[in-house]
């Protein structure tokens, strides 16, 4: 039956493709573990500063286990991760981590979930009518912007959009002032400029991977085919060259999604949005290590399973990716 | 549809496309003169306070004062260098890890090959600003910890390539003639298969740098990088964007340095991949 067969690779496959996605989150926590604590700079003397006096930095480095050997203490911080104790904030108030970064990782989700509701489609749009009609006045526009854009950092795109929206026009607040615990989709006017910084950032690369996979497939042999046997031109466009490049757009959907988890620290620091990456900037200042740690963690694994969803999405859709293995 | 569709290439948009790239890498050349040498025609010092706060621009001032009294024309023109210096650095570092990992990658192949292509997975598993912000978190903040970073986030590409152009030229005719002559590994890597990937590697090398400058910008943003009062086009963005109402020239002037060096820097690097992939094709 080969039926059976092809579908046990593609479990096989699948299941591989998680393993590896469980050795790389492995590996990773490894790494930030270490980075944080091994370093060279005592972490406890640096969190304290200067003025601490000796006693002070003994409590701290016995409460952060500094003493213990580096493998007990790691596999330690492990299962606490793995149970989902987070720890407790060295800074300030001394809070649960869990607790502190609670409403920061749903203001980051809010944010990046509108950024990406608006810029898949869009660039989506724009990639596939620049691809299909190659060399035309839209086209050579999005090429023109997208080699100019993919330049810029999402800071200096952010800076213009103040300088452009709330100082010369002022339409739009220049930072946002969601404090507390307000969901930020209640007041959309201070989502505007950082989606809008993360859009005009994020969307000439995908429109690019798009527009290129949508001309490689209008230059097959079977559109060719198509095109010969009497096809209408819309329909070979919505049949076969957005199927066709179904699988590079997704593996460049999970690009984006994964450069919108670098860009959104500069993005959230440059308009004051209170989400995790602003969160994480305070903490690394600070030296605030648990809250390092879990953010970081929080933001691998998001990385990760972009990865791994994307991956097993484009198996799914490419029959010729499936009896390659 | 037209017949040039049916070619499948990319045909390249606009037709004084040529002329475009000799006007940025005008705009390329005059910015990174300005980033290394304008210190030099700075007319203030870029630290000293030299007049009241937030002037707008006027004849002594030609990009006004910033929230202390310092000259913003000077802080920009001094505040180019730093980044530049550092992005060079932390890519020749990475070029001198990187390039020797794929030559002993490519050449011997076994273990280190392994061992490389595992780091490049788990290094792929990570935002480069999320991994060193995690660094600067043990090391603190400061310049160290943006070459130590930006040099780590690089490494393992430049040992791919590396070692991919390396597996090009191992089993030519000069390599095998060294290797009868009775040289040993070093002195075939070093005489023989480096001068030959050498193009390769530098060509790699000038994007890399762009991407450098970039990441290095954001950390100075961020805060994590170049610490004020020194003069930084990001920081100087960071410092004044809360008085961006009342001076915008602040903010105005090292956006505008930042956006046409990266466009820059951009454009040309493109031009000269996209001259190299057709050379070889």
């Amino acid at each position: 039956m080969p039926g059976a067969a092809s579908s046990h690779g593609l479990i096989w496959m699948i299941l591989r493709r998680i393993g590896v996605a469980l050795v790389l989150a492995l590996v990773v926590s490894f790494l930030v573990y270490a980075a944080t604590t091994v370093l060279p700079g005592d972490v406890a003397a640096a969190v304290l500063g200067r003025n601490a006096t000796p006693e002070a930095v003994a409590a701290l480095r016995e409460q952060l286990g500094l003493g213990d050997p580096f493998a007990q203490r790691y596999l330690a911080w492990l299962g606490d991760l793995v149970r989902g104790d987070l720890g407790t904030s060295l800074a300030g108030t001394q809070m649960p981590v869990s607790e502190l970064i609670a409403t920061p990782v749903r203001n980051t989700a809010v944010l990046a979930g509108a950024t990406l509701l608006l810029l898949v489609p869009l660039a989506l749009v724009v990639g596939i009518l620049s691809g299909v009609r190659q060399g035309r006045a839209l086209d050579r526009a999005a090429a023109g912007v997208s080699l100019t854009l993919t330049a810029v950092p999402e800071f200096v795109v952010g800076a213009l959009l103040v300088l452009a929206l709330a100082v010369y026009v002022p339409v739009l607040p220049a930072v946002s002032l969601v404090s507390g615990d307000i969901n930020p989709l209640s007041v959309p006017e201070f989502l505007v400029l950082p989606v809008l910084t993360l859009i005009i950032a994020g969307a000439a690369y995908l429109i690019r991977i798009v527009r290129i996979s949508t001309i490689e497939a209008m230059a097959t042999d079977y559109v060719e085919a198509a095109r010969l046997a009497g096809v209408p031109e819309r329909r070979i466009v919505a049949r076969y060259a957005v199927r066709n490049s179904l699988a590079p757009t997704i593996q460049a959907v999970s690009a984006t999604a994964q450069w919108l988890l670098g860009g959104i620290f500069v993005v959230e620091v440059l308009f004051a949005y209170p989400g995790v990456g602003n969160a994480l900037v305070t903490a690394v200042q600070v030296r605030d290590v648990p809250v390092i740690q879990a953010i970081a963690m929080l933001l691998a694994l998001a990385f990760i399973l972009i990865n791994l969803v994307a991956d097993i999405a484009t198996i799914l859709v490419d029959p010729r990716l499936r009896t390659a293995a | 549809m037209s017949a040039a569709a049916g070619h499948g290439g990319e045909r390249r948009p606009g037709v004084s496309w040529r002329g475009a790239i000799g006007v940025w890498a005008v705009v390329g050349g005059v910015m990174l003169l300005v980033a290394l040498a304008g210190s030099l025609i700075a007319p203030y010092d870029p630290a000293a306070l030299v007049g009241k706060s937030f002037l707008l621009p006027g004849p002594d001032h030609w990009f006004g004062t910033d929230s202390l009294g310092r000259d913003v024309l000077s802080r920009v023109l001094a505040g180019g260098r730093t980044a530049v210096l550092l992005a060079v650095a932390a890519i020749v570092v990475a070029e001198a890890v990187g390039c020797v990992i794929g030559l002993l990658a490519g050449y011997r192949g076994g273990l280190v090959d392994a061992v490389l292509m595992r780091m490049n997975d788990v290094l792929l598993a990570f935002p480069a600003l999320l991994l060193v912000l995690v660094l600067a978190a043990g090391l603190g903040p400061g310049t160290v910890v943006l070459v130590v970073g930006v040099a780590v986030v690089n490494i393992p590409g430049i040992a791919r390539l590396a070692r991919a152009a390396t597996l090009g030229v191992a089993t030519t005719g000069y390599v095998e003639s060294a290797l009868v002559r009775g040289e040993g590994t070093a002195a075939i890597l070093r005489r023989e298969i480096l001068p030959n990937i050498a193009p390769t590697i530098v060509a790699d090398a000038g994007v890399r740098f762009a991407g450098a400058f970039l990441i290095i910008a954001g950390l100075n943003f961020l805060g994590i990088g170049i610490q004020p009062p020194a003069p930084d086009w990001a920081t100087m963005i960071a410092e004044n964007r809360s008085y961006i109402t009342l001076q915008p020239w602040t903010v105005i002037a090292p956006t505008a340095c930042i956006a046409l060096f990266a466009i820059s820097v951009n454009i040309v690097g493109e031009s000269v991949a996209r001259r190299r992939s057709r050379g070889r094709a």
